[in-house]
Parts: structure tokens; sequence; C-alpha cells
């Protein structure tokens, strides 16, 4: 890891540690918005690592942007800051200006549909998309859209919410209504796909639940080390000691799986390792999950234990933008196309 | 805790520019291969293309020139090894000497040995075995019993070692004697020595493995002697010599392509348009298989560094036989197939091989057990 990631990833450890408290995450889940949360997060330059620096943001790179997303993951972070960086990415890409404060990104549904409509020299949305993070607190709407044979990237205000709903750790996810709300627009950058949103929606949720998964392996080490049965720490017993290298070899193949989708997204297209890393990620968050909880006990199972706060996460997020399923269906069908005698040609050019 | 870290990182383009040349060799040499046999993987013995290895230079890579290595980086040596595993060619003739026995020379032997072994390693022309198991110690290796008793000129061996996996073929093995008995301190008094297959007082019986075949064998010493100038390393330095040498085995490539000729045949079998079904079972077992490839290149990427991933390694090996052991149910899973031994498809008879095959993966080079002991240590609970 180059130095300047290092001092990234040790700034945003920081601050999450200090402002991501339990009572924040409450209150989060109770609806209110983390406003002091997020002024810091956009103070200290985490939410646009994508955008030039001529433009207001970072200058940085996907690498640059997976340690703050997982970090997010890591601390629950109650705020769209994936969505922010995904969102601000698109409109950069396309040469739009990125407005400050949080943003969203939509559909967040493969079979919704948002239209871009022409209204003269400008522009037009119009549509629903259902389930959309954090669709009533951000302030923006990022929309990719395919129109007149290709992908355009449109930035709209935020639109008439008609459904306020939640995911399992009680983040919004909203239903959104656009009647022609005009907006601005621009072509996609090159080589972002029609399913851009859809495709690097599923890459933020694979760092997400990667931070996540080393959150439950280190506080289920920790706990086991710490609780005491029989006599001795339960992390003495065998069986205990097993399940969580067992916790530990899935995290290990979540985070590489998503760090070697990040890279990809660095290099261009990335479609194949988002594919890859969502299906991994999803798989490890089963698993991982399961053994947290089993390690912690009825205590775990409690709103009062901190546990939860990334166990309900992991299991909306492995299902948003895609669940291992459906990755794993268009991943078999691009290597089934390809045929089998470029399988390892494939594997050993990424 | 220790962290776990896995940083990707990029194989030099002389690394990549060396597969090209073993892909046009392998295509050449493996020609049309029958995946049956392409899924032995590393247990394909044939010293003749192990010959050929050497004489490419694909043996001994990384050693120094004048023990007849070539001083290539250990990342082209990895490319070497992906490469023959992923076509499955046949290279257990001098798999273990160059992957094993060869680096514990270099590390630990004498002047003469290296010279006279390692030369003739690298060319290929030298198969080595490990005694290492025995009857009464599998995982519990600090138990061996097998005595090397000090006699004039040398010592003199008794016992018992188990599960030799092709002693029978091999030229020499390196196996670890009991050269000190103290109940108290089972680590120490172990012994590492070169011991020439064909001695007397050897006797090799094979051990049948459930599929019928034979690379286990038994191997009995009854007042075998080994002269003095084959023991490797210093009397009771053999434990920390065993550890560092099973280190050597650990998150290679090895460890988690044993399956792929099956992967490979499933992508054949459902064709080029799948059902959902079938695409969702390739799609995740590619996603494994591509996960594993990028963890077992960091820990390469990070051996070359001089680091010390020993933890990683061990979550590698891990992760890498649980995936490939699931292959074959997975398969399974999907297409129902009856496994056969050599009638019906080629997927079959790979299914029906590497089903039989599976179970060892997690037990050859230290059981799953025994690495997800390791790894509990490294997350602090032991």
């Amino acid at each position: 890891m180059n130095e300047l990631r290092t001092i990234l990833g040790d700034v945003v450890t920081r601050l999450f540690t200090d402002l991501v408290t339990k009572d924040l995450l409450e209150s989060a889940e109770r609806g209110e918005w983390p406003a002091a949360l997020w002024q810091a997060v956009e103070e200290n330059g985490l939410t646009l690592p994508l955008v030039a620096e001529s433009k207001g943001g970072a200058g940085g790179t996907w690498d640059d942007a997976f340690v703050v997303i997982r970090a997010a993951g890591r601390h629950a972070v109650p705020l769209p800051l994936a969505e922010t960086i995904v969102g601000s990415w698109l409109l950069s890409g396309a040469g739009l200006d990125v407005p400050s404060g949080p943003l969203t990104i939509a559909p967040a549904r493969r079979d919704d549909s948002l239209r871009l409509v022409r209204a003269g020299s400008s522009w037009e949305l119009r549509g629903s998309a259902a389930r959309v993070p954090w669709g009533g607190a951000a302030e923006h709407v990022v929309v990719v859209a395919e129109t007149e044979g290709r992908p355009m990237v449109a930035l709209a205000a935020r639109g008439a919410v008609v459904t306020r709903d939640q995911n399992l750790a009680r983040e919004p996810r909203d239903t959104l209504v656009f009647e022609g709300s005009p907006v601005a627009a621009a072509p996609a950058a090159r080589g972002a796909p029609a399913n851009a949103v859809w495709l690097y929606g599923a890459l933020a949720r694979s760092a997400q639940m990667a931070g996540g998964l080393d959150y439950l392996l280190r506080q289920a080490s920790q706990y086991a080390t710490e609780r005491r049965q029989f006599g001795k720490p339960i992390g003495s017993f065998q069986v205990i000691q097993q399940n969580l290298a067992v916790l530990a070899g899935h995290t290990a193949a979540a985070g590489t799986a998503a760090a070697n989708a990040f890279r990809a997204a660095d290099r261009g297209d990335a479609a194949f390792e988002i594919a890859a890393a969502k299906v991994r990620v999803g798989e490890a968050v089963g698993v991982g999950a399961s053994i947290a909880h089993q390690t912690h006990g009825a205590i775990g199972f409690t709103y009062e234990h901190a546990l939860q706060f990334v166990t309900r996460r992991l299991w909306s997020w492995r299902a948003e933008f895609g669940g291992e399923g459906d990755w794993a269906v268009e991943l078999g069908r691009a290597v089934a196309e390809r045929g089998a005698d470029a399988l390892w040609p494939h594997l050993t050019a990424r | 805790m220790q962290t776990f870290h896995f940083e990707l990182g990029e194989l030099p383009p002389a690394a990549e520019a060396l597969r090209a040349e073993v892909r046009e060799f392998l295509r050449r040499e493996l020609g049309d291969t029958p995946p049956v046999l392409r899924a032995h993987s590393w247990g394909g013995f044939d010293r003749a293309f192990s010959k050929k290895m050497g004489a490419r230079g694909w043996i001994a890579m990384t050693w120094p020139k004048r023990y007849g290595g070539h001083e290539r980086s250990a990342l082209e040596r990895y490319v070497v090894l992906e490469e023959m595993l992923a076509a499955g060619a046949p290279v257990s003739a001098h798999w273990i000497a160059d992957r094993q026995s060869g680096p514990l020379l270099l590390r630990f032997g004498t002047e003469a040995q290296r010279q006279k072994f390692l030369p003739a390693i690298a060319r290929g022309e030298l198969s080595f075995a490990i005694g290492m198991s025995e009857p009464d110690s599998g995982s519990d290796l600090a138990s061996l019993r097998t005595r090397a008793e000090r006699v004039p000129g040398g010592y003199r061996v008794n016992g018992t070692k188990v599960w030799t996996s092709n002693a029978h073929l091999a030229d020499y093995m390196i196996a670890t004697f009991r050269t000190h008995h103290d109940p108290t301190k089972r680590h120490e008094g172990l012994t590492q020595f070169l011991v020439d297959t064909k001695l007397p007082g050897i006797t090799m019986s094979p051990i049948i493995d459930l599929a019928g075949s034979h690379h286990f064998n038994m191997v009995v010493f009854e007042d075998a002697f080994v002269p003095e100038d084959m023991r490797v390393g210093e009397e009771g330095a053999g434990w920390r010599q065993v550890t560092t040498e099973l280190a050597f085995e650990r998150s290679g490539p090895e460890r988690y392509l044993s399956s792929f000729a099956l992967v490979l045949e499933l992508i054949r079998a459902v064709s080029k348009d799948p059902g959902e079904r079938a695409a969702a079972t390739v799609g995740r077992l590619v996603a494994h298989l591509t996960t594993l490839r990028q963890m077992s290149l960091s820990v390469a990427l990070m051996l070359e560094a001089g680091e010390n991933p020993n933890l990683e390694a061990a979550v590698v090996k891990d992760v890498g036989t649980t995936f490939e052991q699931e292959v074959p149910e997975v398969v399974h899973a999907l297409l129902g197939l009856e496994p056969t031994i050599d009638s019906g498809s080629d997927l079959q008879q790979v299914l029906g091989f590497l089903m039989q095959r599976a179970p060892s993966f997690s037990l050859r080079g230290g059981t799953r057990e025994i690495l997800r002991g390791i790894i509990a240590r490294g997350l602090g609970l032991r």
C-alpha cells in the first residue's frame, strides 16, 4: 500500500472511530440525519476521491476510494458515502459539475427504468426508481440512463419521494418519482456502460461488506478472548478456534476480491472483477455473520450489543445491486461464452 | 490479533513473457492428453517430462547458478508452476525436490550435499520423497519414533514411515528421524537425513489408496545404515527445519488448482448457452478461482519481497483446499452425473477421479484442523 493510502486509512479510521458511536447509529436508525458526521466527512475530503482536484475533489483512484468505502463498512457509517463517491465519479466522468452535499445513485434495481427525455435544448427525467439508497436524504440523484443509444449521466435534484422505506439496518431505501424534472445531462465517460449504477453500486457494496467482515473478525476474536465459560476464555476451545479460522478465511477472501475489483476499476473494464467480488464477498457474508453471531451467543443477538449494526447491514448489502445469484449467472454466462479453453488465459490476464 | 494482509500486486513483465513460452511448451508436450490424466495435477509422475523441464531451465529456477539453478525470481517460478498446474502437466517427478528438498538443502545442507544433489535436481534427474509421517505420528509430528542411533561413520536407523508418496519411484528421501529421546522435550532430538531409497535395510511396500492407486508407501527401516555425511543440518535441529520446510508448501497454486480440470470439463459440458442454474454454478466457481489466484499471488509477492507471510499462507491453503474439495460436490449437485472410472464422458471420468482424490486435499501437507489452529494462533486465541 502506498504511503498516501496508508495516511488516508488512518484518517478515516480515526474519524469514524471518534464520530460513529453507538448513540449516533441508534439515532440514525430512528431516522435522524447525522449532519455533523456528514460535515466532518465532507470537510476531510472523503466524499470525492475520484473527482479531479480542479473540480474540488481529491484527484485519487479507485484504490483510494476502496480505503474509504471499506472503512465506512467496517464502522457501519450511516451515510450515503459510497453512493456519493460513485455518483460524483459518474458526474465528473461526464463533465458535469459535482454539487456539494450527499448524493445518491439510481436506479438501484435492474428492472427500474428512468428515462431521460430531450426537452428543447435541455433534458427531463421521467419514471420511478424504488429502493434508492438514502433517496430522501441525499440532495441530488445521479442517474445513468441509456438514451438515443448511448449511456447518459444525469444530475437531478431530489425527486418527489413517494414511499419511504428502509433496509434491515434501517438505512433509507426510498422510492423516488420524477415527472419531467429538468436535469443536467451529458454522455457518460467513454467506457462507462449503461448499467454503470448497477455495476458500480455492486462494487461499492462489495467494499462495504469487506469492511463489515473485517469488523466481525476482529470483534468476534476479541470477544472469544474475553468471554469465559467452564473457567476459561471460550477462544481457548478448539471448536471456537476452528470457527473463527473459517471466518478469517472468508474475511481474507472478501477483502481480496473487493480490492481486486477496485484495482480493475482503475484499469477500465471491471465487469468481470466486480461480478466476482459481489459473488465472493456475498458468500463470505453469509458464513461470516453466522459465525460471528454464534461466537457471541445470546448477547450478540441483542440490540444492546453493537454486533448487529454490522450484521444487519451485511444481510441487506449483499442483496443490494444484485445478489450473489444474479452476479454468478452473469459471470457464468460470460465465462461459458468465452469457452473452457479461454478461462485460464482470461484469469491470468486480469 | 495479527492482521491479515493480502496486498494485491502485479507480476513483473519478465514473468509474463515467460508465461507465453511455458504455454507454448505445454501445448506441444501435452498435446491431446486426456482430461482425466490432466486431472492428476501435481500427481502425475513422468521422468522424461521432468528432464525436459530441467533442460528448459524451469526447475530450480531461483537457486544459485553454481548449484545448477537459474537465479530467476520467485515470481517467474510462480508463473511456471501455475501454468503447469492449470494445464495438468505431470510434474510429480521433480515437484517435491523443486519445492521442498532442494530449498531445504540450500538452506541447511553441507556444501558437499549441495554440489552433489542440487545440479541433478535442477536437470530433472533426481526425484525426492518426504519421510515424515509414521504409524503413530500424523498431525502430531513431534511424536516421531523412528530412531537413528549413532554408529561409527554414521547412523543406524530403525522404524517405519507411512504415507510416503512416490517413495517407490523416488531416488532419495528427506527423512526426519529421532536421534535423541527425552519425553519431556519432544520437539528436540529430531534430525533430518538424506536417505538413498535403495539402501540395504529399507523395505518398501505399497499402501493402496481408496481408488486402487499406488502412490503411498510404507517404508520400513531395519538396521539401515545412513552415512554421517547424509545428515542435513545439526543433530536435533530437525523440528525447526521441518517447520521451515512445511512453510514452503503452503500457499502455492497447487493449493487451489487441484480440481481445475473439473471446472474446465464443467464449462465444456454446459456449452456456450448455459441455463441459469448452470451459469450460476460456473460463475460462483470462477469467482472463487479468481479470488484464490489473487490471494496466492499476493503471498508469492510477499515472499519475493522478503516478508514472512506465514499466517496468510495458512489462510490460502485452508481456503484453497476447501474450494478444490468442493468442486466435485458442486458439479454433482448441478448435474447429478454418475462419476466413472474409465467409461462415460471426460466429465464423468474427471469427476470420478477427483471425487475420490478430494478427501486428500485437506489432509496432505498439514490437515485443515492443524492449519486452522495456526490461523487461530494468529487471531490471538492460542
